[in-house]
């Protein structure tokens, strides 16, 4: 049962990590921000979630399990958010970039 | 073991590389976002150093508050870093600071490696001394028995802080709410966000303070956490930050040092000494003081980020 549980954590949480890896490489690699947004939210939701479901057969009281999966909704919630809020941003029309165009002239020539 | 050395060393790299990064980069706000990550990669050292206490203020404090407030200075001075940039000063002045940075840092390390073994240390002391205070996080006690004067410097320098943003108000905008914070957008995630995420943050940020007795928390990053959601209310737009005349605003900002301060001074009959706790009553005196200091402090650190009082806040539409 302990060894069924171990490898479940193992392979959970190495599932995990390469969803961070294949995220970070998409976000490194993608065209536009949207794109590479797509792959952050996706090393967030999809690789915490499996590092998370991962841990819990390791918690040693219910509490702590509680407390994981409330790090894991925390992140959902915020990550789709700010995902949100940075796609409006990123796609708004062109007088809201003027009001600060250091920022916006950096992101636009990569 | 050996892997928690290659983790460390790994660590300690990525910590030296960003810092330097930081303070190369040319752009402002490149260097904030640096910055920031380089906040978080330090409490990950604080949590490797098993000193979590200094780990979660360094997240909430140094790196979430201290991060918000430089973007905004950022975003401020961005009409006019092509100019700074341009107007370097001369060789010889840059080659002294950094003479002067790197001797600093070479006296630091110089020191962490001459330390006598083993290091000098008052853990044993403060242990000993830890049950009259009635709290089990020795970090607490430090702070609000043993050393409270710091704690009571650290909670009042908040006040000339936020003295200091709203000082820099126009005249005539001078009492009116503070207009730093963006503009909201109707209908944006942001909103749902700001309905959703307080009750959690809230608890949280009790959880902190009250779990700082014992464990680590405490009061500043609990406050941070309170501060964080309230500014989430205020920069969705579902509250408007109150005007800095309010007499009652006035009054909880400094009602955690007045009462921090009134303790400590009737300490001095009932304790024979200035902060000094009569006998028995250490623990539910500390109590009282983390609870309105964490009410002031979060209210402070809002305030903070939400900047000097401006004329047409959220009415002409200009952020």
């Amino acid at each position: 049962m302990n060894l069924a549980l171990d490898i479940l954590t193992i392979v959970a949480v190495s599932l995990g990590a390469i969803f961070f890896l294949a995220g970070t490489v998409g976000l490194l690699r993608f065209p536009d921000t949207l794109t590479r947004l797509h792959a952050l939210t996706k090393a967030d939701n999809l690789g915490l979630g499996l590092v998370v479901l991962g841990l819990l057969p390791q918690v040693s009281a219910p509490l702590a399990a509680l407390g994981l999966l409330a790090v894991w909704l925390l992140a959902l919630l915020s990550g789709a958010t700010v995902g949100q809020l940075l796609a409006g941003t990123a796609s708004a029309p062109d007088q809201d970039r003027a009001e600060t165009p250091a920022r916006h002239a950096g992101a636009s020539h990569d | 073991m050996t892997s928690a050395l290659v983790v460390d060393a790994a660590l300690a790299l990525l910590v030296l590389g960003l810092a330097l990064w930081v303070i190369s980069t040319r752009a402002a706000y490149s260097a904030v976002v640096g910055f920031v990550a380089y906040g978080l990669l330090m409490a990950i050292v604080w949590v490797r150093l098993a000193a979590v206490d200094v780990a979660m203020t360094e997240a909430a404090l140094g790196t979430g508050l201290t991060g918000l407030l430089l973007l905004g200075a950022a975003a401020r001075l961005a009409p006019y870093e092509a100019a700074e940039v341009s107007s370097r000063p001369g060789r010889g002045l840059r080659m002294l600071i950094g003479l002067l940075c790197a001797a600093i840092a070479l006296g630091l390390a110089a020191v962490v490696l001459m330390l006598p073994d083993p290091a000098p240390t008052l853990a044993l002391l403060v242990a000993e001394n830890l049950p009259p205070t009635g709290v089990g996080n020795p970090v607490t006690g430090v702070l609000l028995a043993h050393r409270a004067i710091d704690t009571l410097l650290e909670s009042v320098v908040l006040i000339p802080a936020l003295i200091g943003v709203w000082s820099v108000a126009a005249d005539p905008a001078w009492g009116g709410r503070p207009g730093s914070l963006p503009r909201p957008q109707s209908g944006s995630a942001l909103t749902l966000l700001a309905q959703v995420l307080p009750p959690f943050g809230i608890l949280i940020g009790i959880h902190l303070v009250w779990n700082g007795a014992d464990d680590p928390g405490g009061k500043f990053q609990g406050a941070t956490v309170l501060a964080a959601m309230w500014i989430l209310v205020l920069i969705a737009g579902l509250r408007e930050p109150p005007a800095v005349r309010d007499q009652r605003l006035r009054v909880l900002l400094v009602i955690g040092a007045l009462v921090f301060i009134g303790i400590g001074v009737a300490g001095i009959w009932l304790a024979d000494a200035f902060l000094a706790y009569p006998e028995g009553y250490a623990k539910p005196l500390i109590l009282a003081i983390e609870a309105v200091l964490t009410l002031s402090i979060a209210l402070t650190l809002g305030l903070l980020l939400a900047g000097p009082p401006a004329n047409d806040h959220r009415s002409g539409g200009r952020s």
